[in-house]
């Protein structure tokens, strides 16, 4: 393939980044851009072009061993759900932005631990960062192999170029905003769909190797097991290859938490913190997909090619030897896209660091203060922007001298180990109270000359040539001091070898200094606010305990400096309404303090963000002990206004039930008043009638007609019945509804009921020229109170005849059984029921308004006694108005054996 | 000729008596068994005084006293609620709405003519 042909692709595909990028951040606020799924692709940027080429490298020369650097992070993820929640947590409350401002921030913001951990991720970084243009460089030459041009010249500017179209695009989108705590959408996303993108080109190589140019897995493995030296490729080397396995599982699980890239991608760019769900199963998922045709590959490629090719790059020699060029373009992309994530994101993460950490916090804060919030905030991005070509150019320069016998796996290794230092302040420190800055900073410092030692001068011997005496016989030929077999330790290989001191070293000075020491009050405030984030985040701010005095203005003009005037006051109103204090407040206390230098820690690092409040307040020294009792008493505080919330929630609720429960009884005495006023009124009627009658009767004596003196007794017999009547259905309404009275019930044909109700009423229908029609004719037994049913039948014939046509009325009964259901219709020809009256006319005294015949009328009681019985037989009432004609009232009735 | 009262009550056997009493007693007595027909009555008839109920199907006593308070023909006749409506609080809401008298049933018809007779002289 020509240089030319495979330049202009990259720059196609570079530009299809920046597309990508840009069209993430356009979008950042929408569901696919934050979907956790983005996130889980984003942290497989742990599989850089080490991963790409290096473990086909690792697995052809040494079998197996490039499986622990992903059995870390296997292991390491299932944690996540509880270590992992934590630290995004913490780092969210305090605005974290690197994992120098999270390890500083535990250690009380100190500003040296701060710059010492951005030494070491720089040192950890950088030649990390060479090793992925080295192998943008060799993949480019692999591929223009057969090229005409002398390709030397031309790939080794083509990688400059590449690396300095990189540092545009991160400082085009990764230092948009001066918050460096703030999220990189548009890079996520395009981290993301690299991932993807490398993930399905290696799986493609893979599938490629195995089943196209071999036979299968087991044709490969066949063919490969029967070449010498078979068995040291499958096998972990007995018990010393434990140990190493061992120390590398446990080195790319601490790699996992505290590599500045996964810092980045899985905490600082984390959304939300239910996104790890799906991150602890799909991404051990992509892992392993990731790792499933590697042997294959290795032992495809050794198959074809023998010893005779550089191993890490099989994957695009042997399509290339198939004359598949295009397959070999993909895996080329895949690589690139592995290399251009890799890059991308650690040099955000650096450059945050650079700048945070060490650049503002060591030169540029009295600048600062001077300065105007435009100037400082343009000043904060060109820091960054300059942290960034920097890196890059580094990077690129350690590249270009790089010996060429170097593996990729080597470098990748002793990046791990020496970022491996974080681990014991890092994992110690989220729980252990008592670990001290000094603790940190002399366990990283003696950690990181053992690595010197026993690695980096052994490494570099070997790669630039010199004196191997050192290496062979120990220092001053002393052979405890060896450095690849320290005090005797000679069965591990160099970078775990070299792990292991390191580690055991820092580990032990970590905690013997940090347990020498009585520890700094601030310090050990901090370590109380990340250890028990859980208590502490409901204490927010006033977990910070600070005495002294410090004055509102004095911080806002801080501020002001790095926020500009518009933010500084939406906070410190925010400020003031979160704690309830008046916006005039005078006097800033801890939580003002500790807010302030949260606000900061963004834009400018922890450590600048504590130095710049310090100057402008007066801090009093408070002892250790005190911070403590502060802090003790704060969390009962919070315990106890728990406590009392949670009572005062019960009480509310009491109240309301007992509200509710008095508004029940109101309503029962409102409708009790109701109840008896009806009665009342319902007793004075006929008691007026007849007490007017028979006043007439007894003054007019014979002055009045035989005629009218009848008449006036008959109304005096008629209101009496009618008083009988009622105060009956008082009773038995009373008596229902307080269901005192039961129903006696037996076993009776309704045929016959129905049959003595009609009797009693064929001669008053004929009266009043109405005809009743009983429609069924069958034996329905069932059990009811025979007494009862009556009375509802006699209350719906006696309204029917009251509602039906004067003139020719007509009521039909009708009745049937359905599904152990008897239900019998009563139904006139009259009106209907009106619309306004549906809802009440089973409502006590309710009494319809068009009822055609003259007085008297009923008591008002006689649907509702009537509903009353029907549903203590466990039926249901109901009316409905006939299609062109009258009411229609039916009632069911279930129907028991006896 | 005699006064002329309206009698508007939904219960005819109470109509009845005070009916034979006014009539006796020299009133011109028209009859209305609801709110609905003494307005129909109201329309042509200018009365001295309406008798009236409260408690009444379609449209009850209240309705039929604003309607009259609001008809200036209407202006010179009394209005008188007859009710078994006895609280304080009824009595109060209808002596507030305007009308000249409360009477309490059940009531002494002698009582009833000499509070008629009275108010209308």
């Amino acid at each position: 393939m020509s240089d030319y042909g495979l330049v202009f692709i990259i720059i196609v595909y570079l530009a299809i980044l920046f597309f990508v990028a840009y069209i993430g951040d356009k979008n950042a606020k929408r569901k696919w851009v934050n979907s956790p799924y983005i996130y889980t692709l984003s942290l497989a940027v742990y599989c850089s072009a080490w991963t790409y080429y290096g473990s086909v490298g690792t697995a052809a020369n040494s079998g197996v061993r490039f499986l622990p650097i992903y059995l870390g992070p296997i292991i390491a993820i299932p944690l996540w759900i509880i270590l992992m929640r934590k630290i995004i947590r913490i780092a969210k409350q305090h605005n974290i932005a690197s994992i120098a401002d999270f390890i500083s921030l535990r250690y009380g913001r100190n500003r040296f631990l701060g710059a010492l951990i951005t030494v070491i991720c720089l040192i950890a970084t950088i030649p990390y960062i060479a090793l992925q243009l080295k192998a943008i460089s060799e993949s480019f030459q692999v591929m223009t192999a057969n090229s005409s041009f002398n390709s030397a010249v031309v790939f080794r500017d083509s990688t400059f170029y590449i690396a300095l179209i990189l540092a545009v695009f991160v400082t085009f989108y990764g230092t948009q905003k001066s918050d460096a705590s703030s999220k990189n959408k548009g890079i996520m996303t395009t981290i993301a769909l690299e991932s993807l993108l490398k993930l399905i080109f290696f799986l493609a190589i893979g599938i490629y190797v195995t089943f196209y140019l071999f036979d299968g897995t087991t044709d490969i493995y066949e063919r490969i097991s029967i070449t010498p030296n078979f068995e040291k490729l499958i096998g972990i080397g007995g018990l010393e290859g434990a140990m190493d396995w061992f120390f590398l599982i446990l080195l790319s699980f601490f790699a996992i938490f505290l590599l500045p890239r996964q810092f980045q991608v899985s905490v600082v760019e984390n959304g939300r913190e239910k996104h790890l769900k799906k991150a602890i199963w799909l991404f051990p998922l992509y892992l392993l997909l990731f790792n499933v045709f590697v042997i294959f590959i290795a032992w495809g490629g050794k198959l074809t090619f023998g010893d005779a090719v550089n191993a890490d790059y099989y994957t695009l020699l042997l399509p290339l030897q198939q004359g598949n060029v295009f397959m070999a373009l993909l895996v080329f992309l895949g690589g690139f896209s592995a290399v251009v994530s890799m890059i991308v994101v650690s040099t955000i993460a650096l450059s945050n660091m650079v700048s945070n950490n060490l650049v503002i916090p060591y030169g540029f804060l009295d600048k600062f203060v001077r300065g105007n919030p435009e100037k400082n905030v343009s000043y904060i991005k060109n820091i960054r922007r300059i942290a960034i070509f920097c890196i890059i150019i580094t990077a690129y320069a350690f590249y270009a001298n790089f010996s060429v016998q170097i593996s990729l796996y080597s470098i990748g290794l002793i990046s791990f180990v020496i970022i491996a230092l974080l681990a014991p302040s890092f994992f110690i420190g989220l729980f252990w109270n008592r670990g001290s800055s000094q603790g940190t900073v002399v366990g990283i410092i003696a950690g990181f000359l053992v690595i010197v030692y026993t690695l980096i001068i052994p490494f570099s011997i070997e790669a630039y040539g010199g004196s191997t005496d050192f290496i062979e016989n120990g220092l001053f030929g002393v052979a405890a001091f060896k450095p690849n077999a320290l005090f005797g330790i000679d069965f591990l290989s160099p970078p775990t070898h070299a792990f292991f001191w390191s580690l055991t070293l820092n580990t032990v000075l970590y905690l013997w200094v940090s347990l020498l020491q009585k520890g700094n009050y601030r310090e050990r405030n901090y370590a109380e606010m990340v250890i028990d984030t859980k208590q502490y985040a409901s204490l927010q701010d006033s977990a910070y305990v600070w005495k002294g005095e410090a004055y509102v203005d004095d911080i806002r003009n801080v501020l002001v400096k790095f926020l500009g005037d518009v933010r500084t006051n939406r906070a410190l109103d925010i400020f003031f309404r979160k704690y309830d204090l008046p916006s005039d407040t005078q006097v800033a206390d801890a939580r003002l303090i500790n807010f302030s230098e949260k606000l900061l820690t963004g834009t400018i690092g922890g450590a600048s963000a504590k130095i710049l409040i310090s100057s402008v307040v007066k801090e009093d020294e408070v002892s250790l002990p005190e911070v403590l009792k502060i802090l003790e008493e704060s969390k009962e505080t919070i315990a106890n206004n728990k406590l009392l919330q949670e009572k005062s929630l019960e009480l509310t609720k009491l109240t309301a039930q007992l509200k509710d429960a008095n508004d029940g009884l109101i309503e029962k005495d409102k409708q009790k008043d109701e109840f008896l006023d009806t009665v009342a009124h319902e007793i004075k009627t006929p008691l007026t009638g007849i007490k007017g009658a028979t006043e007439l009767l007894l003054d007019e004596g014979d002055d009045m007609p035989t005629e009218m003196k009848q008449q006036f007794l008959r109304n005096i017999l008629q209101d009496s019945d009618r008083l009988t009547r009622l105060i009956q259905n008082i009773l038995d309404f009373e008596k229902l509804e307080t269901e005192r009275d039961r129903m006696e019930l037996k076993y009776k044909n309704f045929k016959v009921t129905l049959a003595t109700v009609m009797e009693s009423f064929e001669q008053m229908a004929t009266k009043q020229n109405a005809r009743i029609v009983v429609g069924t004719r069958k034996d329905v037994y069932l059990l009811y109170d025979e007494d009862r049913i009556i009375q509802v039948l006699t209350n719906l014939f006696s309204n029917a005849l009251k509602f039906c046509q004067e003139a020719e009325g007509l009521i039909s009964v009708h009745y049937k059984v359905e599904r152990k259901t008897l239900t019998v219709s009563v139904s006139d020809n009259g009106y209907g029921v009106p619309e306004e009256d549906f809802d009440f006319v089973f409502d006590k005294f309710y009494q319809s308004k068009n009822q055609n015949t003259i007085k008297p009328n009923g008591s008002g009681l006689g649907l509702a006694i009537s509903k009353q019985i029907i549903e203590k037989h466990g039926g249901v009432m109901q009316v409905v108005n006939e299609k062109n004609s009258g009411a229609n009232f039916s009632f069911e009735l279930p129907i028991h054996k006896a | 000729m005699g006064s002329k009262i309206v009698i508007v009550d939904d219960e005819p056997n109470i109509v009845m008596t005070l009916e034979y009493a006014f009539k006796k007693q020299g009133f011109e007595v028209f009859i209305a068994r609801d709110g609905g027909e003494a307005l129909d009555i109201l329309e042509s008839v200018v009365p001295d005084i309406v008798l009236l109920d409260i408690m009444m199907p379609k449209v009850d006593g209240y309705q039929t006293l604003k309607w009259i308070k609001n008809n200036t023909a209407l202006a010179a006749t009394k209005v008188v609620f007859l009710t078994a409506k006895n609280k304080t609080s009824d009595i109060e809401k209808g002596l507030s709405m305007g009308v000249d008298k409360y009477l309490i049933k059940p009531f002494s018809v002698k009582k009833i003519i000499a509070e008629i007779t009275e108010l209308l002289t």
